[in-house]
């Protein structure tokens, strides 16, 4: 059975949102292991934005590629990424998707369809489209969603890349996530616009907002992008409005906003509206809910233990990989 | 065999290679009507069309970036930096995204990218259009320097560099591209130079100078200049800064006792401390007198062709600097 949401199925919908409990369950987890100072280097958590994440990589194809920001784990997870890679790269393992050498926010794996997360902000944007240009030279129907915060959106090499794609027509999805601040500036004050979307006009493309805590709405949105995209029609930039719960960085003071602010958003918390969509249509019952929490909690609990008991990288690990063969 | 200039031995390795490989693209500016800025791919349109020559926006961070992109997924494009002093504007897409994505996958990725580029002076260029930037690349782990003076050597090293699983940052030096007479013989033959390898331009028994680029052909001059005073100076060029062929260096060096290193980037941090630093590590013993670096003065480059002239290295300096560690 299908509803009116974007032709989503039942299965699908509650799939949707068990992704979504298991990416917040996920970094829950991580923020704890943070929090008892055994995890290296620092990471960031998006929690409060799982409806980004779900709505725009659900519908994507394996074959599809994505780019996403440092605040990325829920992008990495809905994309088919092992959770015990992720927690093992977090945790510095051997056994992590990058062998221990890329750190949470430079992980990916091409064969999933995932780029390497970009530490340098703005700079996963001319290598998206190169991956799409790829996908046009060889003719094929592949779509590449490439992720951009709001404080990224001012950087210089977006526009070099957004005007590129633009150019060449290449099948790639702007997916801005605007959670209102770039570390500690206010999109208010560091964004020249309010909507950022806007922006597309003067690249010749559709720019779209979109509700980014209603995660139906974002994977319209981003699906309808995706089709213009396989048809060879170019670019869409897609406007996530959203917000993150935690600070920039585990252990950010956020001395930039208050709490009124962040609780004014968790009222908006975008697992409990789908939650509660699903239960007015008979989609969810507490029952099932309940039972997908149980099986989540259980899913990252093993992945975070197997990852702990996964071997470190011998020291000298350190000095191979540095060129291909 | 035939005598090529370097921008004829360059466009025979990129036709040569894009007909080979289909995964072999260009992307730079400039391309279809000029064959980019320095006139090195001239000609290559006609053959190959929009789709495998492609014009870019002015966008020095698209071109690296799209080809970095390209690059992880399968692509072996060609990308076409006119001038090396462009580097600061894409330089993140060189030294933090291809240089690194191997490594950050932990050895998954690869980056099979060509970085096409021009290197050097006079040309009137001042400060912003005549520098040599192959020390800040050679410090970069990840990535290969190859900086060839001879048409021959840039023939077989780009052919290496576009074959190459890497990414590979091509220099030319813009007076090889723009000096019609420079020529050099290129066997008719397909052949390929590896990477890593020098080679030693002219023999001699009395002092070391090793010099790449166009730098080679100064010290060429200063050796035969030399050679009419009864000095015999072997002239050694690298031809690829990284990987180094040490070796072939050292067992220079362990011959004359006495070498002279020369570049006509600023001194300070250049990359002739590098080959001082390896040759007093490989080969301390042997040498008779201090390693002497002949360089331009650390300064930007000025414009007014009496200030240019000085501040490039010539072949005077190097016979100078010759002399000094003779004990002259």
């Amino acid at each position: 059975m299908t509803t009116e949401a974007g032709g989503l199925t039942n299965e699908q919908l509650v799939d949707m949102y068990r992704k979504m409990i298991l990416v917040r369950a996920f970094e829950e987890r991580a923020a704890e292991e943070f929090a008892r100072g055994v995890l290296p280097g620092f990471i960031h958590l998006s929690v409060g934005q799982e409806a980004v994440a779900v709505g725009a990589i659900h519908g994507l194809r394996r074959d599809d590629f994505i780019s996403p920001t440092h605040r990325g784990h829920g992008w990495l997870i809905v994309k088919g990424l092992p959770l015990r890679q992720i927690a093992g790269e977090m945790l510095g393992r051997k056994t992590g998707v990058c062998a221990g050498k890329g750190c949470s926010f430079h992980m990916g794996d091409l064969d999933l369809g995932i780029f390497l997360i970009n530490g340098i902000l703005g700079s996963s944007s001319p290598i998206a489209a190169g991956s799409a240009l790829v996908m046009k030279k060889r003719g094929t129907d592949q779509v590449h969603v490439c992720g951009f915060g709001d404080g990224q959106s001012s950087l210089g090499s977006i526009h070099e890349a957004m005007n590129f794609a633009s150019v060449h027509k290449l099948p790639v999805v702007w997916l801005c996530e605007n959670n209102l601040y770039g570390m500690s500036t206010s999109a208010s004050v560091g964004v020249c616009v309010e909507d950022i979307a806007d922006r597309a006009k003067g690249y010749g493309f559709p720019g779209v907002v979109v509700d980014g805590n209603d995660v139906i709405a974002v994977y319209e949105t981003v699906q309808e992008a995706v089709k213009r995209a396989r048809r060879g029609e170019g670019p869409t930039l897609v406007e996530c409005k959203t917000y993150r719960w935690r600070g920039h960085f585990e252990g950010d003071p956020q001395p930039y906003r208050s709490p009124e602010e962040v609780a004014e958003w968790k009222a908006k918390d975008p697992i409990a509206r789908l939650k509660k969509q699903l239960m007015a249509q008979d989609i969810l019952t507490e029952e099932l809910s309940e039972t997908v929490i149980r099986d989540v909690a259980e899913q990252v609990d093993t992945a975070w233990k197997e990852a702990w008991d996964d071997p470190l990288p011998a020291p000298e690990d350190a000095l191979t990989d540095v060129f291909a063969p | 065999m035939k005598e090529l200039t370097f921008t004829e031995a360059i466009g025979r390795a990129l036709q040569e290679e894009m007909r080979r490989d289909e995964s072999v693209y260009l992307l730079g500016e400039d391309l279809r009507f000029f064959g980019a800025g320095m006139g090195s791919v001239r000609g290559l349109w006609e053959e190959f069309g929009d789709d495998r020559v492609m014009d870019s926006p002015i966008s020095e961070a698209a071109i690296l970036g799209t080809s970095v992109g390209a690059a992880a997924m399968g692509m072996r494009p060609v990308a076409e930096i006119s001038f090396c002093d462009l580097f600061t504007v894409c330089f993140d897409q060189l030294y933090n995204q291809a240089a690194k994505l191997r490594y950050m996958s932990g050895g998954k990725q690869s980056v099979p990218l060509t970085v096409l580029t021009s290197a050097g002076g006079p040309i009137g260029g001042a400060a912003q259009h005549s520098q040599s930037l192959e020390a800040l690349c050679v410090h970069c782990p990840g990535l290969k320097v190859v900086f060839p003076s001879m048409p021959h050597d840039a023939y077989g090293l780009l052919k290496s560099s576009i074959r190459d699983n890497n990414p590979v940052v091509f220099f030319g030096h813009k007076l090889l591209y723009m000096v019609p007479d420079i020529k050099g013989p290129v066997p008719d033959e397909e052949f390929l130079i590896p990477l890593g390898k020098a080679d030693v331009k002219r023999e001699g028994k009395d002092v070391t100078v090793i010099a790449y680029g166009f730098m080679v052909y100064k010290a060429l001059a200063a050796a035969e200049k030399l050679s009419q005073e009864g000095i015999e100076v072997e002239v050694v060029d690298p031809r690829t800064l990284s990987p180094l062929d040490t070796g072939t260096l050292a067992n220079s060096v362990k011959k004359t006792h006495k070498a002279v290193v020369v570049h006509e980037a600023p001194k300070t941090g250049g990359f002739g401390a590098e080959l001082v630093a390896v040759l007093t590590e490989e080969s301390f013993d042997y040498l008779d007198a201090p390693i002497l670096r002949v360089a331009a003065p650390d300064t930007p480059i000025p414009f007014s062709p009496p200030m240019e002239q000085f501040y490039f290295p010539n072949e005077d300096r190097i016979v100078e600097g010759v002399k000094k560690v003779l004990g002259g």
